[in-house]
This record gives structure tokens, sequence and C-alpha cells, in this order.
């Protein structure tokens, strides 16, 4: 029963959904005040169904309902309640309606709080994310049915992956959506803009909050999927330049792109074009995203079930969503020229600048990304493009940015002079070379021009950043929060390189073999095998060895690894055990039992790696609070009510 | 074609994305650091979403011993990538060769850049002139008018 | 018109992703095809004392047919197999692949052996040097030991019908 009463509210939702898309737009247009005033009650409307569905669904998962297909091979009777809950979207089918729950969320609260913006704007905002919204429950409605039944039932579920069973992972994907789907607000603030023929500062200034928080929760989704991968996967990797990685990375680069293309359309109502074109492309990713895990052209380890049908669900989605938009960009664009002028050096140029190497960046992604498809189609062969590629091409683009970025403070709008910044930049480029000097020489056991790349461009945008707080004429604590924000931010950048830097260049990682009392050392750490011993849990049977580690002699801890096999499967899976750090992670993995007792273990010391995860922390804060910032809490009431001829 | 697959995959479960670890011994540092890269760069032809070195499957084994051989015995990196596209074509490269097909694949980012360096100079080139450009005497009426408006 | 550029990008773009729908990601194709197949001395399943090597089928054409009693795949194809070698008289020789002796001949008694030879690859060596990535999969050789095509996954009736076998006679005709 309530499996279909979900379904019948995803239907009611649609409908409600095309009302959303297709009436306050034509009201806008038309010029009918009741049309437009439909927007936020019917969005009300179809949140509230979709949150029906939603609910239908984990109290599926809550009840072991296994009539219901997707609650049969996700979950499991003996599954940890929070997986249950979190099972909803860790599949395929769930995963589309947390999409479509998240997007009708954001347009209610987007409705909310738009008391500063002009009805009409605010009907075509609500109407295009209507059409998002369309999009996703017609493609639950029409291929991917989260309420599909299942006859006869089976008695239990297949349950879910194992190693999905982990909280970090269970928080991970509603992070990312709430990124991708957050884009949509200035996809569809770009689209009425357009619409209407006309952008201002006043538009930015309602764009940039939203745009912000999304840019947050998609650093945060990111930084949440590298952290896991790191903790779970057990060889001691944070990022894999997978598929769907780079799904969501592309986004990321655009997404840091169009904030701050619009600040600038905010501050000097300049950048119009672009911050539109950034704003498409930002939300197009997203979706682009989407497609490439689910339609099964590329191989990907995140890649839920594929099928090709989907496939050709997105990409007409695709086409209609992006294609539309990119037409209507074609044709209006020219209306929205900015006319301000500044000169070749100026903050503007800077900005400018920025967005060319985040834009090559994005692009650079999609064309590694992309490219073994591009081979194959054209009949030349298959090749396969992985980290070395990235690491390498993506290290020479990162300089630059963070070359700019730290001009990016002191640099003035409209026009600056070369002379002043040299000027400005001489002290802190300078401490930031004794810093990359210093100490590697100081602390580490080699040297590596890498190593002084990264740690000066850490310095270098660390220490600009510091300045500014305290170079303006202003006490750094009368700065505007999305100063402070922007301050926190770049740190933030700083701090991640920082840890990317030196767990690239110092990191140790040796397999090896112990037997009980034996042990091995990393410079001063000592890891000694104690033993291994059998451990029994709910879902599964474990060997769990005792590593005692000790640094310089004293004892640190006692590390437990595990290798588990889970009842729902019959592979082992490691458990690593780590001593985490603020400047290291001692790492230890068990591997098989070699006889007399012995065990191969595999054993790394990765220094500074938190750094990488607390640097993007830091710089979702810094996004937080920009978008705190108070003029975008000032509750203005709108002057003048226009409605379009 | 799919069932073929799904054995596949039943058999070696790429799902339990776990390090596989082994503790080979090596005669000389560089020889351990050749194989460390070796495994790191080379793909798994049966998990493919994973380099030979986090593999679990069965032929990665078979193949990190054959590495292992050939790093011992001496063989350069060159060697051993030769031996391994010999039998499984560029595929099994997570660095992809510098070819002519590939080209575009390890110029294009720099390409870019510099394509959007230019672009943005000549948009900044255009900005210039539009704003160094005398205003119409239509333009001077429609200002004279907003300002004029605008002390009402 | 420089404002129509993303659209025109995104469009080059669909059309990727379109033809990429029709492609599979996963399916590596052999090195081999147009070369000569690598050399292989391998025991004998039947006659372990025994052995067979590339030279002996030198002058034939002839298919390797790399199977296993673990692999499930492998039982559905066997069965088109077997038709081949009764209805055409194709050479094949079977590569038993990291599979256990008596498995495998008990396995060959279930569902029949239409092989001339078993040859046993006990560890998966020449599976590799041959750029075998997973079993099923068959290799048709000519009369000069060149590879001429390989088939991954199971050999289905479809594709013994629409290629192999037309590219068997053809390979007939040629000269050793």
């Amino acid at each position: 029963m309530i499996p279909e009463i979900g379904h019948a509210a995803l239907i009611i939702a649609l409908v409600l959904a095309v009302i959303q898309a297709l009436i306050p737009l034509a009201g806008a247009q038309l010029g009918k005040t009741r049309w437009i005033n439909l927007a936020t009650p019917v969005a009300q409307g179809q949140l509230l169904f979709v949150g029906l569905a939603y609910a239908c669904l984990t109290y599926s998962f809550l009840v072991n309902d296994f009539s219901v297909r997707y609650v049969a091979s996700t979950s499991n009777t003996a599954l940890p309640l929070l997986y249950k809950i979190s099972g909803v979207w860790g599949a395929h089918e769930g995963s589309l309606l947390l999409w479509a729950l998240l997007l009708s969320s954001w347009t209610v609260v987007v409705s909310i709080y738009s008391s500063s913006i002009p009805k009409i704007m605010l009907a075509r905002v609500i109407s295009v994310m209507g059409m998002v919204s369309v999009g996703f429950i017609s493609f639950m409605l029409f291929t991917s049915s989260p309420f599909v039944r299942l006859f006869p039932a089976p008695v239990d579920g297949r349950s879910l992956n194992p190693l999905l069973q982990d909280p970090g992972l269970a928080i991970h994907p509603p992070m990312l959506y709430m990124g991708y789907v957050g884009f949509s607000v200035a996809f569809a603030f770009s689209i009425a803009a357009m619409i209407d023929g006309k952008l201002d500062a006043a538009w930015a200034r309602w764009v940039r909050p939203w745009t912000n928080i999304a840019w947050v929760f998609l650093t945060l989704g990111i930084a949440l999927g590298s952290w896991w991968a790191y903790y779970e996967l057990g060889w001691g990797g944070w990022w894999f330049w997978d598929p769907v990685e780079n799904a969501s990375l592309m986004p990321w680069l655009v997404g840091t792109a169009l904030i701050h293309s619009l600040a600038v359309t905010e501050k000097r109502a300049a950048f119009k074009s672009w911050t539109v074109l950034l704003a498409i492309f930002a939300f197009s990713l997203s979706l682009l995203g989407m497609f490439l895990v689910r339609s099964g052209v590329l191989t990907s380890v995140h890649a839920f079930a594929t099928d090709p049908a989907r496939g050709v669900f997105i990409l007409v989605f695709l086409i209609i969503v992006v294609g539309g938009s990119l037409v209507l960009y074609a044709w209006r664009a020219p209306l929205l020229r900015s006319v301000g002028q500044f000169s070749m050096v100026s903050r503007e140029t800077g900005l400018l600048l920025n967005n060319v190497i985040l834009a090559t960046m994005a692009g650079t992604v999609l064309l590694g990304t992309l490219y073994p498809l591009v081979l194959d189609a054209m009949g030349v062969g298959k090749i396969s493009v992985g980290p070395p590629y990235f690491n390498q091409v993506m290290v020479w683009l990162a300089v630059p940015l963070y070359l700019l970025m730290g001009f990016g403070f002191f640099v003035r709008w409209k026009k600056d002079s070369v002379s002043r910044l040299s000027r400005k930049a001489i002290i802190p480029l300078a401490v930031s070379l004794v810093i990359a000097i210093l100490l590697p020489l100081l602390f580490a056991p080699e040297q590596h021009w890498l190593t002084f790349i990264g740690l000066i461009s850490a310095s270098w945008v660390a220490l600009t950043a510091l300045l500014w707080l305290l170079n303006s004429n202003t006490s750094p604590f009368k700065l505007p929060l999305s100063t402070w924000g922007a301050v926190i931010a770049h740190l933030g950048m700083a701090v991640t390189v920082t840890g990317i830097t030196l767990t690239s260049m110092y990191s140790h990682e040796k397999d090896v073999r112990l037997a009980p009392g034996e042990f091995y050392e990393i410079g001063d750490y000592q890891f000694k095998l104690i033993g291994v011993k059998e451990v029994r849990r709910d879902n599964y049977v474990a060997y769990q060895g005792l590593v005692e580690a000790s640094e310089a002699g004293k004892h640190l801890v006692i590390l437990h690894p595990e290798k588990r096999t889970y009842s729902q499967s019959s592979m082992p899976m490691t458990e690593a055990a780590i001593d985490a750090g603020l400047f290291r992670d001692l790492f230890v993995a068990l591997g098989e039992p070699l006889g007399g007792g012995s065990w191969s273990l595999r054993i790394y010391h990765k220094p500074f790696v938190r750094w990488i995860w607390m640097g993007a922390l830091i710089m979702s804060f810094g996004g937080l609070l920009a978008a705190m910032d108070k003029r975008y809490r000032r509750r203005e009431k709108n002057k003048v009510e226009v409605v379009s001829q | 074609m799919k069932n073929w697959i799904y054995i596949l995959l039943l058999l070696v479960s790429p799902l339990h994305l776990q390090a596989a670890i082994e503790t080979y011994q090596f005669e000389q540092a560089e020889h351990e650091q050749l194989y460390k890269q070796m495994i790191e760069e080379l793909r798994c032809l049966v998990c493919q979403n994973q380099n030979l070195s986090a593999s679990n499957a069965g032929l990665a084994k078979d193949l990190r011993q054959q590495t292992y051989e050939m790093v011992s015995e001496g063989q350069t990196q060159a060697q051993i990538v030769d031996y391994m596209t010999q039998r499984y074509g560029d595929f099994v490269l997570y660095r992809p060769p510098v070819k002519s097909s590939t080209a575009l694949l390890w110029f294009g980012p720099f390409i870019l850049l510099f394509v959007g360096i230019l672009v943005l100079i000549q948009t900044l080139r255009a900005r210039k002139e539009l704003a160094d450009k005398p205003l119409s005497d239509e333009q001077h009426d429609h200002i004279k008018h907003l300002l004029d408006d605008g002390e009402k | 018109m420089k404002n129509s550029l993303p659209l025109i990008l995104f469009f080059l773009l669909v059309t990727l992703l379109g033809v990429g729908l029709t492609l599979d990601p996963r399916e590596v194709p052999s090195p081999y095809i147009g070369k000569a197949a690598p050399n292989f001395n391998l025991p004998k399943l039947y006659a372990s004392t025994d052995s067979i090597s590339l030279e002996d089928m030198k002058g034939k054409v002839w298919l390797l047919n790399v199977w296993a009693s673990w692999c499930s795949a492998c039982r559905s194809e066997h069965q088109v197999i077997n038709r081949l070698v009764k209805n055409n008289q194709i050479n094949v020789i079977g590569l038993n692949y990291k599979d256990d002796a008596e498995q495998a001949k008990q396995w060959l008694a279930n569902l029949g052996n239409p092989y001339v030879s078993v040859a046993v690859d006990r560890d998966g060596r020449t599976g590799i040097d041959w750029g075998v990535y997973g079993v099923p999969e068959t290799f048709v050789i000519d009369k000069k030991g060149i590879i001429r095509y390989k088939n991954i996954g199971p050999v289905t009736q479809q594709s013994i019908n629409d290629t192999i076998l037309p590219l068997i006679i053809e390979l007939e005709q040629e000269t050793s």
C-alpha cells in the first residue's frame, strides 16, 4: 500500500512540477499576476508530494518491505538503522528521489527568502527549477521508479554493499547533491535574466548567497568522498581521477569561477555574460556528471547499475536543459553586455584571468575524462587516461592559479600599476621563498622542486590573505563577513595544497611480513605486530590484528586493523587502522596469513594528509561566512513592482 | 556478453576495493621504486577502475608477479611498458603514451589556456575601443535626459 | 557568432556522448589482430607428458578457445562450439586457464569435448602472453600463425554465423 501511495505522490508531484514549470513563466511573459503568484504555492505543493514519496520509500526501508524491488536489492533485516535510512539513496532510483527532494526543497527555500526579488523574476526562477524537477520526476516515473514491486517478495534483502556501510559514505551523496542542485538556482536566475533581457548588480546580489552555499556543500561533499576513499579503500590514496570523482570536480571548478564572477557582477556590474555562461556551465556539468555515472558510457568504480536506456533519457534531458539554455544564451547574450571599463592591470582582469585558468582546469578534466571515448568513437583504439596524466597536467595549471590568488586581494579595482603590485608583493614573496626553501631543508628527508612549488604557492596565498586583513585601513574586525569569508577560503586553499604537496612527496608505504613480536620501522616510528585474533559482530566475522605503534621508543597506540568477512558476501574486506594526527597519519592494513602466525601487513606513514580535508573544511567555512554577509540579509521592500509588457 | 562480465565481477568482486598486499623483496631500492611506480601506472583489466596496486583480481595478482620478475631482472620502465602494451594495448597504461592520436590530449590543456588568455586580451582590447569611442549625439541626449530626470 | 560557440561545442559533446552509448567501455580489443600469435608450449590435459605448441598448428586454420571449469559463461558457449566442430570440422584447441585438471576433465566429460587438444595453462602465463583478461575468449588463427580475430566473451551462434565461420572459410582459401 505504502509504495503505491509513494508512486501516486510522485505522479501528483509531476503534475505539479509541470504546472510549476509552465504557468508562472507564461504569467511572467503575459503579465498575468494570478499565474505569477501561483509559483510559490505550486512549488510548495510539489515539495509536499515529493516529500511524501520520499517518506514512503524510507518507511519501506524501515519496515523491511522486501516486496519493493529497490528495498530488496539495497537493504537487509540485519542492516543497522543508519544504513537503512541512508540506503534510501544508496542506489540509482532512490538517489534520484533524493535529487528531486533536494531540488524541490531548494526551490521552496528560495521562494521564502525572496522578499527583495521582483515577483516576475522569482516566477521565472521557480519555473525553470520546476522544469528541472519535471526532468527528474519523469526520469523516475518512466525509467527508474523506486516503487517497483517484486513478486514473490524475497524473505530478506540483498543488503547494502559493506563498503557503503559507513557514516562518512552515508552523508557524502546528500552533500554532493545539495551542491549540484544548489547550482540550479544560479542557473535558473540566469535563464530568468536572459528572458528578461537584463541583468544588474541587484541580480548578482540575489544570486550570490545561494551560489556560495551550493559551493560550500559541493566542497564538503567532494572532501568527504576523498576522506572516505582514504580510510576505507585501504591503499592510502585520496583521489584517483575516476570519472565520477572528475564529474564532481568539474562543477566545483566552474562553480568557483562562478562565485568570483558573481562578485565582480555585484560590485562592478561587469562580467554579466560571463557570469551567466558560468552559471549555465556549472549546472550543466552537474547534469553531465549524472549522465556519466548512470549511462554506462564510462566505467567507474562509482557507477550505478548502468543502462544505456537510462543514458538516452538523461542525454535527451541534457539536450533540452543545456541546449535550450545555450540557445537562449546565443540569442540574448548581446543584451547583457557590460560597459564598465577597466585597465589591463586591475582586479577585474585578475579575476577574469582567474576564471580562464579555472575554466581551463575544468576543461582539462573533461578532456582527460572523455578522451578515451573520443578515440574509441573514432575507431582509433582504446586508451586509458588516469592519475599520471591528470596529476601532471593539473599541477601546471594550479601554479599560475595560486600565483594569481596571491595578487587577488590587493590589486585594485579598475586600475592598478605593476609597480604598486610589485611593491606589495615583495614581502609576502620573500617570506614565502624562505618558508618554501627552509622548512624542507630543516624537516624533510629529501628535497624536491615539486615540494618547493607546493609550499611557495601555499605560503604566498596564505600570507597575502592574512596581509589583506591587516592591511586595509579598517580594523580587521570591522571588515564585512564577505571579506573574512574570502580570506578564510583562500587560507583553506593554502592548507589543502600544503597537505597535497607534503603527503604526495613524503609518504612512505611498505608491505611487510611480520611474525608476532617482529617490527618494522619508518623513520622514528616503529610498528610491532603483537598478534592476530578472531572477532565476531552482528553482520561480520573478522581477523583483528594488534599492532603496537611507537615513536622514538615511546608507546603511542595499539592499532586494530581488521580483515572482515560480511555475512552477505564471501569476499573479505580490509578495514584499515589509522592513528590520525594533525601532522601525520599512521596507517596499517592487514593482509594475508602467511603461515606460522606471520601475516602480511601494509604500513603507511602519511605526513600532513589531514590538511587536505582540513583545508576543505576551512574553505567551506569561508564560503559560509561570505554567504551570511549582512547585505544579503537586508530585507528590502520592493520599491517598484513592474509588470512587463 | 554481459553475463561473462558478471561472472568475472562475481568471482573477483571488484566492489571490495581492497589493496592487495604482497611482500616482495627487492635487491635494490631502485627496483622497489620502479615496481611501485609500475603497479600504480598499470590499469587492471578486470577491475577496470583500479590500478594493479589496488586490485584484488586474479589477473592483477599475476601481472604484479610478472612485473616483479621483470623489475628484478633489471628491465627498464620502457621494457615493462612494452611488454604490457604488446599484450593488452594502450588501454593498460594509465599514463597515455604521447603519440599523434594523443597529441590533443597532452597539449590540449595548454592550448585551452592559451586560447583563453587570447580571448581575454581580445575582450579587454574590444572593451577599451568601445570606451574610447566618443558618444554619438543621440547617446549624449539620452544621458542628459536621464540626468535631468534624476534631479527631479 | 561567438555567442553560439558554447552551443556548437555542446552539440559536439552530445554527439560524442550519443555515440558513446553504443560503445562498450569495458571491452579491450586485442593488439594481436594481424600479428603473429605468441608462441606456447604446454602440457596436454589428457596426456600430461605430451605437449602441444604453436608450431603444431602451422599450416592450419584454427581456433584457440580459452575456458575453465569454474567459468559459468563457458557452459553456454560450449554447446555452440560443440555444434561448430560437429558441423564444420573446425580445429579448436582448448586452453584450460588456471584450472584444476581433474575438474577440467570432469567438466568436459559432462559437456562434451570438441577440442583437437586441450593445453593446460596452469598459472595463466600463456593467457597473459595472448592478452587474455577474462574467460571465455576465443581467437581465430590462420595458416601462417597470424591472429585474425578475437572474440571477447562467449561465442554465440550469432557471432559464429556472422563473423567467425565466414572468416574461417575465407582463411581456408589462403595458402600457408
